[in-house]
């Protein structure tokens, strides 16, 4: 029998068992979240403990800020103040007809029996913070699963779209903006009235992908949001082209543009609504829902029902 | 422990709430809006790191995950990029201590520079392999002025631990 001698000194397990753990951890960490986006309660739970930290470290900031605020001069104000109010009122006429018309296209549209058009509602947000990491283009804004903001409502500032919604925490979300790489937004020139999609490129820029080389693209096209994805309502400024490659050995132009909304900009944005879910009339319904299996699932639920009754 | 290995000087033994609070500021350091600015050293990675090297028994791999996780949750970024990151840094530094300690400080940076830039290099690679761009060589500019950091932040966080100079004419040696 060969006794080993008790350790003197308690040490834990060994550093490379420690190690391998950890990594095993981490890495089965990260495939998780990155292919199936599952750890969203987790994050939740962690963000618990890491937001009162943000806050307390965002808190000087935001002190000097509203200090500069304090003191800022009355005539600035008066001047700002005169401003707004010549901007209302020049673009008050404008908004009269806009309601005026909205409610008239209601009617009409209630005419002709088609689906009256979802109105615009939201909340206003403010931007707390640009979100640290280098390879994504995120803003974090101060309402949360408190105020009912779901992942995947549009945002959007005073003069367009200026992202969406992608992690609700607590008491802030995570907004992905329309820069981002991994963002698309399903658009409409204005001018034709062409569908595309826009992709953000990461650098602050967009681009128009898969367009064909002679697409009737020009610089200066407007592009608004077509409404076609069931999430951005139609109608909302996306971006402008700004410039164009037409290469004819590729068989797709380089269209870039830039968003037209203050993007990267700090500063409110309203958080819109979810877009209601569009229902099929009951006949294409039950035709999408249903396999070829269906009709025999239905003839059995039936059968139950005639059985208790 | 001595502050160097050259010096005279023996350290008093360091508060475990002091390496709390170390760690904690870090990461309130990581999370001040100067964060975005161009080259800013990862606090978190280069207190951890430090801590590895004097203090490994105590900061182990476990203190590297949980403020990776913190890390990963506050930064927007995938969950378990810098957990991953700072774990194999604490490791890299307890491995490296008892060679690191024998170094005087300036050469002591140069040992820590290969452990920062693993903290950047194994993010980068966790997120190119997710589908992200590359964000710039101006992404591993910051472990460098994070060496230039370690002399200050060895006398920082040494501080608690000097104790008073005792000069005692009457010591026969």
């Amino acid at each position: 029998m060969d006794y080993q001698p008790p350790p003197f000194f308690k040490r834990g397990p060994a550093p490379l068992a420690l190690l391998s753990l950890y990594v095993a951890l981490s890495v089965s960490l990260l495939v998780v979240d990155a292919r199936f986006h599952t750890l969203e309660l987790l994050r939740q739970a962690l963000s618990v403990f890491t937001h009162p930290l943000q806050q307390a470290a965002h808190a000087p900031l935001a002190l000097v800020a509203n200090a500069g605020d304090y003191f800022s001069s009355v005539s600035r104000l008066q001047s700002e103040n005169a401003d707004l109010r010549r901007a209302q009122i020049e673009s008050a006429p404008k908004l009269l007809r806009t309601q005026q018309l909205e409610i008239e296209n209601e009617r009409l549209r209630r005419l002709l029996d088609v689906r009256e058009r979802q109105h615009a509602k939201g909340q206003v947000t403010q931007i707390l913070r640009a979100a640290r990491d280098p390879f994504s283009r995120r803003v974090v804004v101060d309402k949360g699963q408190q105020d009912r903001i779901v992942a995947g409502q549009p945002v959007v500032d005073d003069v367009g779209i200026v992202g969406q919604v992608t992690r609700v925490f607590p008491f802030v979300s995570e907004v992905t903006l329309i820069t981002d790489k991994d963002q698309a937004v399903p658009v409409q020139i204005v001018r034709n009235g062409l569908r595309s999609v826009v992709f953000g490129l990461g650098n602050g820029q967009l681009e128009l992908r898969f367009m064909p080389a002679n697409a009737d693209v020009q610089n200066g096209d407007l592009l608004v949001t077509s409404g076609l994805d069931g999430v951005f309502l139609p109608g909302f400024p996306v971006a402008k082209v700004v410039h164009i490659e037409r290469d004819t050995s590729y068989s797709f132009a380089r269209i870039y543009c830039v968003p037209v909304a203050g993007v990267e900009n700090f500063g409110e944005v309203m958080v819109l609504e979810p877009r209601k879910v569009a229902t099929l009339p009951p006949e294409l319904s039950a035709e999408a829902s249903g396999a070829p299996a269906a009709p025999e699932k239905g003839a059995r639920v039936k059968k139950k029902r005639v059985l208790r009754d | 422990m001595q502050p160097t290995f050259s010096s005279s000087r023996i350290l008093l033994p360091a508060s475990r709430w002091f390496i709390v609070l170390s760690l904690l500021v870090a990461l309130v350091l990581n999370f001040l809006p100067t964060a975005q600015w161009p080259a800013m050293p990862d606090w978190v990675a280069l207190v951890l790191v430090f801590w590895s090297v004097r203090e490994n028994r105590y900061v182990g791999m476990g203190w590297g995950f949980a403020l990776g996780l913190a890390m990963d949750v506050a930064d927007a970024s995938l969950l378990g990029q810098h957990a991953l990151a700072y774990v194999l840094a604490v490791y890299g530094g307890a491995a490296l201590a008892r060679r690191i300690l024998w170094f005087p400080l300036a050469q002591q940076a140069l040992h820590v520079l290969p452990l920062l830039v693993l903290v950047q290099l194994i993010q980068l690679g966790a997120r190119l392999m997710a589908g992200a761009d590359f964000p710039g060589f101006g992404y591993l500019a910051g472990p460098f002025v994070g060496i230039l950091l370690w002399v200050p932040l060895t006398y920082v966080l040494l501080l608690p631990q000097y104790q008073p100079v005792e000069r005692d004419a009457n010591r026969p040696i």
